[in-house]
């Protein structure tokens, strides 16, 4: 399989990721629309890596990119559980503190 | 149509498409052809159903198979170490702790409305194909088809290369130092974050508490 199959399989889930963000209104779906395109940039990366002729970088961007999505992960999910604790719902519309 | 019937016709259409994503990449390439089209129907396939799915346990779960898609195009990549290391942190890791969250806050099912889902995903599928056509028509890349790593560079895996490139003065060895200080900065945090204040636990808080 060529580059271009890959690079269409990872615009495809970029486009998921999106969909997942802007079409559910809970901050779970939001967390998991971000780790689908996190995930979709990781496939761009090792396919330019594998297929162009430029050492070991693309490779090494995506362990730097699964390392901070997994603290990315910890951390977001640490603040959704203080913001279900100060508001009663993890709904990203309700959570309009500087609002008032 | 009731809610059933439209959960049928979704799986219905998603199998259907599977099997013609299968026989066409069979077809085009082959066994890797085939390998690659499951890998791939397994991560658009999840994203799809994470989508779709009304319960956020079963959006979850269909996020396994998207990971476990991706780490298997990381293996057709010749990424063998990038494909463990996804198995280990976004299977293992990753969406346990989504699964953590899920599990600690209130469930929502009134959530997906087809009105807002089908116009992105309508979208989302017109603006994948027009840009994979550009890419097609446009993209002149110095594409490379010889393996990267093995049999080329005296049979070295990449997993030894990636671990020699960490630790190698002369290449990635700030970038490891600085991502071992973010992940241990940003998982005290977390930490700290998530942990209930002694206020809210106590029933009647005395004043000195955090």
């Amino acid at each position: 399989m060529g580059l271009g199959a890959y690079i269409a399989v990872s615009a495809a889930l970029f486009g998921l990721g999106i969909v997942a963000i802007i079409t559910r209104r809970n901050v779970i779906y939001i967390l998991m629309g971000i780790e689908m395109i996190l995930n979709a940039a990781n496939i761009n990366f090792v396919a330019f890596n594998r297929f162009g002729d430029n050492g070991l970088d693309g490779r090494m961007f995506a362990v730097f990119t699964i390392i901070l999505a997994a603290a990315e992960a910890a951390v977001a999910l640490a603040i959704v559980l203080n913001v279900f604790y100060l508001f009663n719902s993890i709904k990203p519309s309700e959570a309009d503190l500087l609002r008032e | 149509m009731s809610q059933e019937n439209l959960q049928r016709a979704f799986y219905a259409v998603l199998g259907l498409l599977t099997l013609g994503a299968l026989g066409l990449s069979l077809f085009a390439a082959g066994a890797v052809g085939l390998a690659f089209g499951l890998f791939a129907v397994m991560t658009l396939g999840g994203g799809l159903i994470c989508i779709w799915e009304r319960s956020v346990v079963r959006s979850a779960f269909a996020l396994m198979s998207t990971f476990t898609g991706v780490a298997g195009l990381f293996v057709l990549l010749e990424s063998d170490f990038l494909a463990m290391a996804q198995l280990l942190i976004y299977v293992g890791g990753i969406l346990a702790l989504i699964l953590f969250g899920v599990m600690l806050t209130p469930p929502d099912m009134e959530e997906r409305r087809l009105s807002r889902v089908l116009p992105g995903l309508a979208l989302v599928g017109a603006g994948v194909t027009w840009v994979s056509m550009q890419v097609a028509a446009t993209a002149n890349w110095a594409v490379r088809s010889a393996p990267l790593d093995g049999k080329a560079d005296g049979a070295i895996s990449s997993a030894e290369r990636i671990g020699v490139g960490f630790l190698a003065a002369d290449q990635y060895v700030v970038a490891f130092e600085l991502a071992a200080i973010v992940l241990t900065v940003a998982l005290v945090a977390a930490v700290y974050i998530a942990r209930r204040k002694r206020a809210d636990l106590e029933p009647e808080p005395t004043g000195g508490g955090n």
